[in-house]
């Protein structure tokens, strides 16, 4: 009887659901493999790896300006306990009408303008065990109200629940000597991962220019990675601590950050900046530069993109920070193919230590529906003493086949 | 004297008037000006419709006669006084679902134009000036797919010509922004009843043929709007070719500037 009227419910719910507006399927799913150049370095890490992974989305639009987002991630990883995870990437309702949404749930938002270092995005946070590029993000919860009058656009967040950073386990590559430790995570609020953050930006644009202007209160993002005896000993008991680990530290920050894009002829200016009160010190950070494009070059049918950037931080963290002071010089190729083929190559110079890397990232697509991708990092010159060091033995490519639906 | 210096100007003032009325009323009109006034007259029943949408597939052909396939919804909106806004949203090929394309024309300044990544949510600026380059690998380029803004070409009417049962004018546009146009000039076919555009010759900068242009199908919306229901653009120096069919047209569909803002993009599906 019970189960019958819980059928019943269920099937007059779908079906209410169905004709009350349209739903959609969509998402990928990729094998891939990371092939690296030298034995590790590190003990407990295996050389190379395999994985698949697959990230669906269901979407769900209404006739009164309601939509539901659902998107899971999961990665199945060979080498690396901790690469074998799952998230929810987004989980939320959003209410729209004119000028004016809200959403609630966990979501998804990138704030910023350059390339090679993405300073102010801070809403997500990264699962930087997916990419050591950062630009994979674990799903947020929050709250968001936006509101565009004729004056550009406020953006309020309330998030309610911290998520902490993904770091690659003993048996993981691209990670340092010592392990990050998980289980002994310290915060500076005592209401540790329930802190509740807030964040309000005000964006715009003018003519070729779009730029965004925000305050952050609430958890940093970016853990600093102690090693135990370093660790203040007003916030954890030194002997609970495994001495061969980096524990991370989460501080309370004030955040004030800004974004720019501006576009005139050919060129494409961008800026990021922010400067931020925290528990050591307050400090500033920015990165900027420029991309210049070239359309058909050659008298071909392909355009190359000509990037510069340079990255300023004057946070103080004995050399956790590995873009301090660093020169980005990139290309950008888009031969505008059937198969939509994209390159982007990038060059990183340090300018105080002699230290530099290169990265590829190279995509076409198969059919229809397939996309194999090609990304390459090398670690060219690293100074002791630094986080790339830890990584000189970690050059790496990356081939991933992805089936998209 | 004075008198004298009197008649002397208004004699003169009035042999100039008269000889320039002569001019304006029995010379033929220009070639430049008989263009201008057909591109005018075309761009005038052209415009008032205030919103539309439409769906989009795209046929790409290369040599060998193999083919690719994109889906796409396109949005319009006329300002007031400034140009059209559109909104492209990718629909296939599946690993593009959702990239969409803002473009933002205006009458006489450069373009605005954006590009929003869903894998990332990121929108990025285009420097979009020059727009001779290819619009999803494509034979269309950005130029021929954005809006045409009356100021941003010269014309010249070229003379009649009857182009498949229709008696047409026939135009050449050249572009004003010479430098950032993939073009020297564009040769257009327009009946003289509509002002519907049946054929684009375009020629490189090297003032060779490079793509022809042709429409078929066109349909009466709102009593007043004509819009193909299929073109095709063919690249005679590479063989390749591009087919676009037109469906699901619809007017007055209450888009708002909102819809058609940056920050928008993010919401867009």
């Amino acid at each position: 009887m019970h189960i019958r009227t819980w059928a019943a419910a269920l099937a007059i719910g779908m079906s209410a659901w169905a004709v009350a507006g349209a739903g959609e399927l969509s998402g990928w799913i990729a094998v891939e493999g990371r092939g690296f150049l030298n034995d590790p370095l590190h003990r407990g890490q295996e050389r190379d790896n395999a994985s698949i992974a697959a990230q669906p989305e269901y979407y769900h639009t209404w006739e009164n300006g309601s939509s539901f987002t659902f998107v899971p991630f999961g990665r199945l990883d060979s080498a690396d306990s901790r690469r074998t995870h799952a998230d929810i990437r987004e989980l939320n309702y959003m209410y729209r009408q004119d000028n004016w949404f809200f959403r609630v749930g966990v979501g998804k938002v990138f704030w910023g303008a350059t390339e090679f270092v993405h300073l102010v995005d801070i809403i997500n946070q990264t699962d930087l065990i997916e990419h050591i590029d950062g630009e994979d993000k674990l799903g947020q919860p929050m709250a968001e109200f936006s509101i565009s009058p004729s004056w550009g656009t406020i953006d309020f967040f309330l998030l309610p629940y911290f998520r902490e950073r993904t770091f690659p386990g003993r048996r993981g590559r691209l990670r340092t000597s010592r392990v990050v430790d998980l289980d002994d995570v310290i915060y500076e609020s005592s209401s540790k991962e329930n802190n509740i953050d807030v964040a309000l930006r005000y964006s715009n644009t003018f003519g070729g220019a779009d730029f965004g202007v925000y305050v952050f209160r609430g958890t940093s993002r970016d853990p600093l990675l102690a090693t135990p005896d370093l660790v203040p000993p007003e916030l954890i008991d030194p002997e609970d601590l495994d001495d061969y680990k980096l524990i991370p530290f989460y501080e309370q920050i004030n955040q004030f950050g800004a974004d720019l894009q501006y576009a005139s002829g050919n060129w494409l200016w961008k800026l990021e900046a922010y400067w931020r009160n925290g528990y050591f010190q307050d400090y500033f950070a920015a990165t900027g530069g420029f991309e210049y494009t070239l359309v058909g070059v050659g008298g071909s049918n392909a355009d190359m993109g000509l990037l510069c950037e340079y990255a300023y931080n004057d946070r103080d963290d004995g050399g956790q920070t590995i873009f301090q002071n660093d020169l980005f010089f990139g290309v950008r190729l888009s031969p505008n193919d059937a198969a939509s083929t994209h390159l982007l190559a990038g060059f990183a110079q340090d300018t105080e230590r002699s230290e530099n890397a290169v990265s590829v990232e190279a995509s076409r697509r198969f059919g229809a529906n397939w996309r194999l991708i090609l990304d390459a990092w090398f670690f060219l010159d690293t100074a002791s003493g630094s986080v790339l060091n830890e990584l000189r033995r970690d050059d790496f490519a990356r081939l991933e086949l992805a089936y998209y639906f | 004297m004075r008198d004298m210096s009197w008649a002397w100007i208004v004699t003169v003032v009035g042999l100039i008037v008269v000889a320039a009325t002569d001019r304006s009323v029995a010379a033929e009109p220009s070639a430049e000006e008989r263009g201008l006034a057909i591109a005018t007259e075309a761009d005038r029943r052209e415009s008032g419709y205030g919103d539309s949408t439409a769906s989009l597939r795209m046929v790409l052909r290369n040599k060998q006669g193999q083919t690719s396939e994109r889906e796409l919804r396109i949005r319009t909106l006329e300002t007031e006084n400034d140009g059209t806004k559109s909104l492209c949203i990718f629909d296939t090929p599946a690993d593009v679902k959702g990239t969409i394309l803002l473009t933002h024309t205006h009458k006489e300044a450069e373009d605005d134009q954006w590009l929003f990544l869903p894998a990332l949510r990121r929108i990025r600026r285009i420097a979009a000036q020059n727009k001779s380059g290819s619009f999803m690998g494509s034979e269309f380029s950005y130029e021929d797919i954005a809006a045409q803004e009356l100021a941003k070409y010269t014309y010249r009417w070229l003379g009649d010509e009857v182009y498949d049962g229709n008696d047409c004018y026939v135009i050449e546009r050249t572009p004003v922004d010479k430098a950032n146009s993939g073009y020297s000039r564009q040769v257009a076919w327009l009946d003289k009843e509509h002002y519907r555009t049946w054929k684009v010759d375009y020629y490189d900068r090297k003032n060779e043929r490079l793509k022809t242009l042709t429409f078929q199908g066109y349909r009466k919306y709102v009593d007043r709007f004509w819009r193909a229901g299929q073109m095709d653009m063919v690249n005679h120096q590479t063989g390749k070719s591009t087919t676009l069919n037109w469906s699901d047209f619809t007017f007055g569909t209450g888009l708002k500037e909102i819809d058609f803002d940056r920050h928008s993009l993010t919401l867009l599906r």
